[in-house]
C-alpha cells in the first residue's frame, strides 16, 4: 500500500510553514528574493524550493477570493517523468514500493531536464546547479522511518495529512461531501492516478494553471516524445506554456 | 484571554475583528477551522481582505478606526430586536444597577469633563446607593436611570444609517454580521470575540474592548465554553510579561505601583482595597493587602517586617498621574532629559511610532545597552542612513542574549497556560539568558552599595536577591513560601514550604509570592506544574475540549474565566451539551469554579464576576478615562472633519506629546487624503530585528510593501509591482506597491475614501530590504494604556522616479 498525501486546501491559511519545513529538512539555500507586487515568494518552484504555496486572488459578484496552493510533486502513481529519465539513463530515477515516493539520483544529471520537465503533467521537476534534477522526495527518509513528511509535521490547520493511500482516499472523499454542501464546484484533483490528492474548493485555474494534469495520461512514451518536439499541436493549456 | 485556544471551537459564531488570526496566530485557525466544521458562522471584519477573510464564512470591510460605531450599531440592534439574554443580563450583569443623577451624556462628552487638563471626574458617575451602601437595583429594567435603559439611550443614535455612513459597512453587511452573531443570544449558542492589536491600537482602543464586552455580556456569552473576549496575545509570552508587571503603571499580579500620595503600606491599601457591604459580592480584590504583603515579603525577605510595612517604605513611588510609558520616556529623552538606559530584546527604533524622532531622541543619550539576540535599528543606530556616526556622542553597549530556544522557563500564553520550555542548545559564545544578567546585574550594584552605602542603600542591599539565576527556583519564588509555621484552618504548614494557593495567602507576612495570580504553580507533591503534560479528563471536560492536567493555568487551573455565569441560579448549564461547570448537589465539576460556593438560589452563593466590586458583569464601565459607554470618537489622524454620532470628533482624553517632530495633519487633510494602517506578517516577528537574520523568512517576505486598491492604484498611476513613497506629516518611507482586489475604496459620508495597508518588520540593517514604516505613524495614545494609535494615520502616496532604500 503506497502512502498519500491529501491536501486540503479548504483549510489552508496560507502560512507557509509547509514551504519553510521542506526547506528547513532538505537544507535548501535561500534564495534572493524581491518584492514584485504579490505574497507568492519565491515566484516559483527552483531547485531550493521543492515546496511552494501559490497565492491567486480573484473579485467576482463583488465578493473576493483568495485561493492558496501548496504546491508539490504529486508523486504519480505511474510517473511520466520516470518513464522520460529512464529513457534515457536506466536507473536515475525510482519509485519506493513501499511508499511510492517518486526518487531521483545523481544520474538524473545526465538526463535532458526540458524533457523530465515538460513529461510532468503539473510542471514540477527543476534543474539544481550541479546539474541533478530535484524535486519533493516525499521526505521519503522521515517516511520510511516512521515520521511525517517535513511539511505535514509543520502544518498547523490539518490541511496537510499523510498516511496509507486509502485512508487518505477515505478521509479526502469524506471531506469532499462535506465542503461540497457549501462549495458544490469542490473536487478532488487527479486522485486515482497521484498519490498527492488536492482538495479545491472551486475551478482548478483559479488556484494555478497546473492543479490538475495538464495532458491526458497513458500516452505511450513514442506519443509523448513527438508532442514534446511538435508544441504547435499541444493543446492551449499545454505544458509547453508553463516554464518560466 | 476568559478562555484559551481549543475553546474557540465551541463556538458557534465567531467574530474576528482588529486582529488577522490567521496570519498572526496561525495556530488560533486549527480551532476556528474546528468550529467551522461543525457549523459555526466565522465573520471577519477587517480594513483589509487577509488570509483569515479567505478562510472566513465572508469578510466586512471597515473603515480604520471606527469599530466602535460598528459595534455601537450591533448594540443597538441587539437591544432593538430584543436579542439578548434576558436572564442572564438580570442576573449577571450591572443592567439594572441605578446611576447615579451625577450622570449625563451631551453630545459626545460625559458628565465630569474638564477641557483644561482633558480629563474627566468619575466620581460623577457613580450609582446610586441603598443605605447599606449597595448599588439599588431595578429588576424590570424599565427605570429611566437603571443602566440597562441608559444604554439603550446611548446607543439608539447608532442606526444603520449612520454606522453605515461612518464605517463604509454597507447596511446589508451590518445586518449580516449583526444577525449572525445576535443569534448567540440564545441560551444554548456561544459566540466568541477574537482581536489583537487591531483594536488596542488606536486612542480609543480600551473602548474597542469595552464595546465588545458589552455585547458579550448582553448575548450571555462570557463565562461560557466557545465564549469570551478573547485578545490574541503577540509575543509568546506577552501574556506573561503583562502579569510579571511589564507596564510601568503595575507591580506584579495586577496591583498598582505604589504613588507618592501613598507614603505608608497603610495609604496603600487603604486607597486599593475596595469594600463591598454586599454579601452576594465575593469582591475578590478584598484580599489584596495578602497578594501585596506576600509580594513585599518576596521582595524584601527577612528584612520585611511588619514594623517597616514589610518594607514598602523602602520602594520608589512615583508622583501621581505621571506617565512612564514610551510616548512620554522618549519625549523626554527627545528633550535631553534621559541620559541612558537598557533596552531588552526590543526594537524600539523600528517598533514604536514616530521613527524619525525616536532615533533623534536615541542620540541625545550618554549611553545605551542593547540586549538581544542580534544587532537591530536600535543597538546600530548611529550607523543609520544619513547619519555620521563620528557625530553621534551614544557608547552603546551591546549585549548578546540567549534565544528562547536556549534557555529553561515558561511561557504563559494567551490562554493564560503557564508552559514550561526547555534549553534545547545552549546559547553561544557569550550570549546570556535575560535572567542571568538581571541577576548578575543586581548583584554587581549591590555590592557597590554594600562597599560605599551612600544616602540610602536600603531599597538595593536589602533586598532578598539570589546569587544566580535559577528558572526553577525562581518559578518557587513566583508561587510563594509560607516564612514560619503557620496553621490555616486545620493544615498546619511548616516554613519553607510552598504555599498551596493564594488562599492560602496571609498579609501577616507570614507567606511570600512574587506574584499571587502563580500561587499554586508549583506544588511539594507535584513540583512545577507548567511541566505537566497529562491529557487526562472526564467526559465533561472532552465535551469542551478543556485539559485540566495539560500544564497549569492561572488563577488557580481555572480555564474558562467567570464560568459561574455560565450555569442558572440552581446551577444547571445553560448549555448543557458544553458545560463548563455544574452543581451536582454537593459540589462543582468540570472545570475549577470562581469560588467553590453554592449556587446562587441557595442563598448562600456569590455573584459570578467575582474580581468586580460588586460582583456583576459591567455593562455600565465606570473605571475608564473617557467614560462608562463606549462612544464613536475618529482617530486623531481622520479623512472627516465629522461624524454623525457628536460634535466631539476625536477622543477627549487621548494622550499626546508636542514635540516639533510630533506634527499631525489636520481632520480631512487635502495634503495625506488617504488613511494608512499598519500591521504584522505571518513571515517575521513584529519589528523583523530577529526573523530579518533568518534566510528563508527573508526568502518569503523580503522587502517592505504597500497593499492597495486598483482603484487607487489607477488615480495615482501606479503598476503592480512600482516603487512608491508614501508620506505623512512626520516622514517619508518607500515601498513597493501591491495592487490588490483585497483592498477596497470605503464609501465615507458619500465621498470615496482609500485605506492603505503596510507592514512594519522592515529595517535598513537589512539590506535593500526598505526601512521602518512607523516613520510614517503618529504618537498619539490610548488614555487609559497610553498604546499607540498604529492603525489609523494619514498619509499620500506617489509613483516613485527611484528608490534608494529598496534593491
Amino acid at each position: 500500500m503506497p502512502k498519500s498525501f491529501f491536501i486540503d486546501t479548504s483549510r489552508c491559511t496560507a502560512c507557509r510553514g509547509c514551504q519553510l519545513a521542506c526547506k528547513e529538512w532538505n537544507e535548501l539555500p535561500p534564495n534572493k528574493t524581491k518584492q514584485t507586487g504579490s505574497h507568492q515568494n519565491p515566484p516559483d518552484l527552483n531547485p531550493n524550493n521543492y515546496k511552494l504555496v501559490r497565492f491567486s486572488e480573484h473579485l467576482e459578484n463583488d465578493t473576493v477570493q483568495w485561493y492558496f496552493f501548496p504546491d508539490q510533486c504529486r508523486h504519480c502513481l505511474e510517473p511520466p517523468c520516470k518513464d522520460t529519465i529512464e529513457g534515457y539513463v536506466p536507473g536515475a530515477a525510482t519509485q519506493d514500493p513501499e511508499t511510492g515516493a517518486v526518487l531521483y539520483t545523481e544520474k538524473t544529471k545526465e538526463v535532458p531536464f526540458e524533457e523530465v520537465r515538460s513529461s510532468c503533467p503539473y510542471d514540477i521537476p527543476r534543474k539544481a546547479a550541479d546539474g541533478r534534477l530535484v524535486k519533493c522526495t516525499m521526505c521519503n527518509e522521515r517516511v520510511s522511518r516512521g515520521l511525517l513528511p517535513a511539511c505535514v509535521k509543520a502544518c498547523p490547520t490539518g490541511t496537510m495529512n499523510f498516511g496509507d493511500r486509502d485512508k487518505m482516499l477515505e478521509l479526502a472523499k469524506k471531506r469532499l461531501a462535506e465542503v461540497k454542501k457549501t462549495h458544490p464546484k469542490a473536487m478532488l484533483a487527479d486522485a486515482d492516478s497521484v498519490n498527492v490528492i488536492y482538495l479545491v474548493l472551486d475551478d482548478p485555474k483559479k488556484y494555478h494553471k497546473t492543479v490538475v494534469a495538464q495532458r491526458s495520461d497513458g500516452l505511450s512514451r513514442k506519443q509523448f516524445l513527438a508532442q514534446i518536439f511538435a508544441p504547435i499541436r499541444r493543446p492551449v493549456e499545454g505544458i509547453g506554456q508553463s516554464k518560466s | 484571554m476568559t478562555n484559551h485556544w481549543i475553546d474557540i471551537k465551541n463556538a458557534d459564531a465567531i467574530l474576528i475583528m482588529g486582529s488577522n488570526a490567521a496570519e498572526h496566530h496561525p495556530i488560533s485557525f486549527k480551532w476556528v477551522l474546528d468550529a467551522k466544521s461543525r457549523g459555526a458562522v466565522v465573520m471577519h471584519v477587517d480594513p483589509k481582505f487577509s488570509r483569515t477573510s479567505a478562510r472566513a464564512d465572508f469578510h466586512v470591510p471597515l473603515r480604520s478606526g471606527t469599530d466602535i460605531a460598528f459595534l455601537g450599531g450591533m448594540i443597538n440592534y441587539i437591544i432593538e430586536k430584543d436579542k439578548y439574554f434576558k436572564d442572564y443580563v438580570l442576573n449577571y450583569t450591572n443592567a439594572s444597577f441605578l446611576v447615579d443623577k451625577g450622570f449625563d451624556f451631551k453630545d459626545g462628552l460625559f458628565s465630569g469633563y474638564d477641557p483644561k487638563t482633558r480629563k474627566y471626574d468619575s466620581t460623577k458617575w457613580a450609582y446610586e446607593l441603598d443605605d447599606n451602601k449597595v448599588p439599588k437595583k431595578d429588576p424590570t429594567l424599565k427605570n429611566p436611570r437603571c443602566v440597562f435603559q441608559l444604554m439603550k439611550s446611548h446607543y439608539s443614535r447608532y442606526t444603520l444609517q449612520k454606522v453605515s455612513d461612518i464605517t463604509g459597512v454597507s447596511e446589508e453587511n451590518l445586518k449580516k454580521v449583526y444577525d449572525n452573531y445576535a443569534a448567540t443570544g440564545a441560551a444554548d449558542k456561544a459566540g466568541t470575540v477574537l482581536y489583537a492589536l487591531g483594536w488596542t491600537q488606536h486612542t480609543v482602543g480600551v473602548q474597542n474592548i469595552r464595546t465588545a464586552a458589552i455585547i458579550q455580556l448582553l448575548l450571555g456569552n462570557v463565562g461560557v465554553a466557545g465564549g469570551g473576549i478573547n485578545a490574541l496575545r503577540g509575543e509568546p509570552n506577552v501574556q506573561g510579561s503583562t502579569d510579571h508587571a511589564l507596564l510601568y503603571h503595575l507591580v506584579p499580579g495586577y496591583m498598582s505601583v505604589p504613588i507618592a500620595d501613598w507614603q505608608t503600606l497603610e495609604d496603600y491599601h487603604k486607597a486599593n482595597t475596595p469594600a463591598s457591604n454586599d454579601s452576594q459580592s465575593a469582591n475578590w480584590w478584598q484580599n489584596k493587602p495578602k497578594y501585596f504583603n506576600s509580594l513585599l515579603k518576596a521582595w524584601y525577605g527577612d528584612n520585611a517586617t511588619k514594623e517597616n510595612g514589610f518594607g514598602y517604605e523602602m520602594l520608589p513611588k512615583i508622583e501621581k498621574g505621571q506617565d512612564y510609558s514610551y510616548l512620554f520616556l522618549f519625549d523626554r529623552m527627545y528633550r535631553g532629559e534621559i541620559k541612558g538606559g537598557f533596552i531588552f530584546g526590543l526594537n524600539p527604533m523600528n517598533s514604536v511610532p514616530n521613527s524619525n524622532k525616536l532615533r533623534k531622541a536615541m542620540d541625545n543619550l550618554d549611553w545605551l545597552v542593547s540586549v538581544d539576540v542580534h544587532n537591530s535599528e536600535t543597538s546600530d543606530n548611529w550607523h543609520r542612513p544619513g547619519v555620521d556616526p563620528k557625530k553621534v556622542k551614544t557608547e552603546v553597549f551591546l549585549l548578546p542574549s540567549a534565544h528562547r530556544l536556549e534557555k529553561d522557563g515558561t511561557v504563559t500564553n494567551s490562554g493564560r497556560w503557564h508552559l514550561w520550555h526547555y534549553e534545547a542548545v545552549p546559547p553561544p559564545g557569550e550570549a546570556r539568558t535575560f535572567g542571568y544578567m538581571v541577576v548578575e546585574l543586581m548583584n554587581r550594584i549591590r555590592q557597590r552599595y554594600k562597599d560605599k552605602p551612600g544616602a540610602f542603600p536600603d531599597p538595593i542591599v536589602k533586598l532578598d536577591w539570589p546569587a544566580k539565576f535559577d528558572a526553577e527556583e525562581m518559578a518557587k519564588k513566583i508561587n510563594g513560601y509560607f516564612t514560619q509555621d503557620k496553621k490555616i484552618g486545620d493544615t498546619e504548614y511548616k516554613k519553607g514550604q510552598l504555599v498551596p494557593s493564594f488562599a492560602a495567602l496571609q498579609d501577616d507576612g507570614s507567606t511570600s509570592s512574587l506574584n499571587w495570580l502563580y500561587t499554586g504553580s508549583v506544588s511539594e507533591k507535584e513540583g512545577i506544574k507548567a511541566k505537566k503534560r497529562d491529557a487526562t479528563q472526564t467526559p465533561m471536560q472532552a465535551a469542551i475540549g478543556l485539559y485540566p492536567n495539560w500544564a497549569w493555568c492561572w488563577p488557580v487551573n481555572r480555564r474558562i474565566l467567570y464560568n459561574r455565569a455560565s450555569v442558572d441560579l440552581q446551577g444547571k448549564p445553560y448549555n448543557p451539551a458544553k458545560a463548563v461547570i455544574e452543581w451536582d448537589g454537593s459540589k462543582w465539576v468540570g472545570d475549577v469554579p470562581d469560588g467553590g460556593w453554592p449556587p446562587l438560589a441557595t442563598g448562600k452563593g456569590k455573584s459570578p464576576f467575582i474580581m468586580t466590586v460588586h460582583g456583576y458583569g459591567q455593562v455600565f464601565g465606570p473605571g475608564r478615562m473617557e467614560g462608562p459607554f463606549p462612544e464613536h470618537y475618529e482617530p486623531v489622524e481622520t479623512p472627516v472633519t465629522g461624524h454623525p454620532f457628536s460634535k466631539q470628533l476625536h477622543n477627549p482624553c487621548f494622550k499626546s506629546v508636542t514635540s516639533d517632530m510630533d506634527i499631525l495633519a489636520k481632520p480631512a487633510d487635502p495634503k495625506y487624503p488617504i488613511v494608512l494602517t499598519t500591521y504584522s506578517v505571518t513571515e517575521h516577528w513584529c519589528g523583523g530585528g530577529e526573523t530579518r537574520n533568518v534566510p528563508n523568512l527573508l526568502e518569503a517576505e523580503p522587502q517592505l510593501y504597500v497593499e492597495m486598491s486598483p482603484q487607487l492604484a489607477q488615480e495615482k498611476g501606479i503598476k503592480n509591482g512600482d516603487g512608491v513613497i508614501i508620506e505623512s506629516a512626520r516622514g517619508k518611507v518607500e515601498a513597493i506597491a501591491m495592487v490588490t482586489v483585497r483592498m477596497r475604496p470605503f464609501k465615507i459620508q458619500g465621498k470615496l475614501v482609500h485605506e492603505i495597508g503596510m507592514p512594519f518588520c522592515f529595517g535598513w540593517t537589512t539590506p535593500g530590504c526598505g526601512d521602518s514604516t512607523n516613520r510614517l505613524t503618529a504618537f498619539v495614545c490610548d488614555p487609559n494604556t497610553t498604546i499607540p494609535e498604529f492603525k489609523a494615520c494619514l498619509v499620500n502616496v506617489r509613483k516613485a522616479d527611484k528608490l534608494t532604500e529598496i534593491s
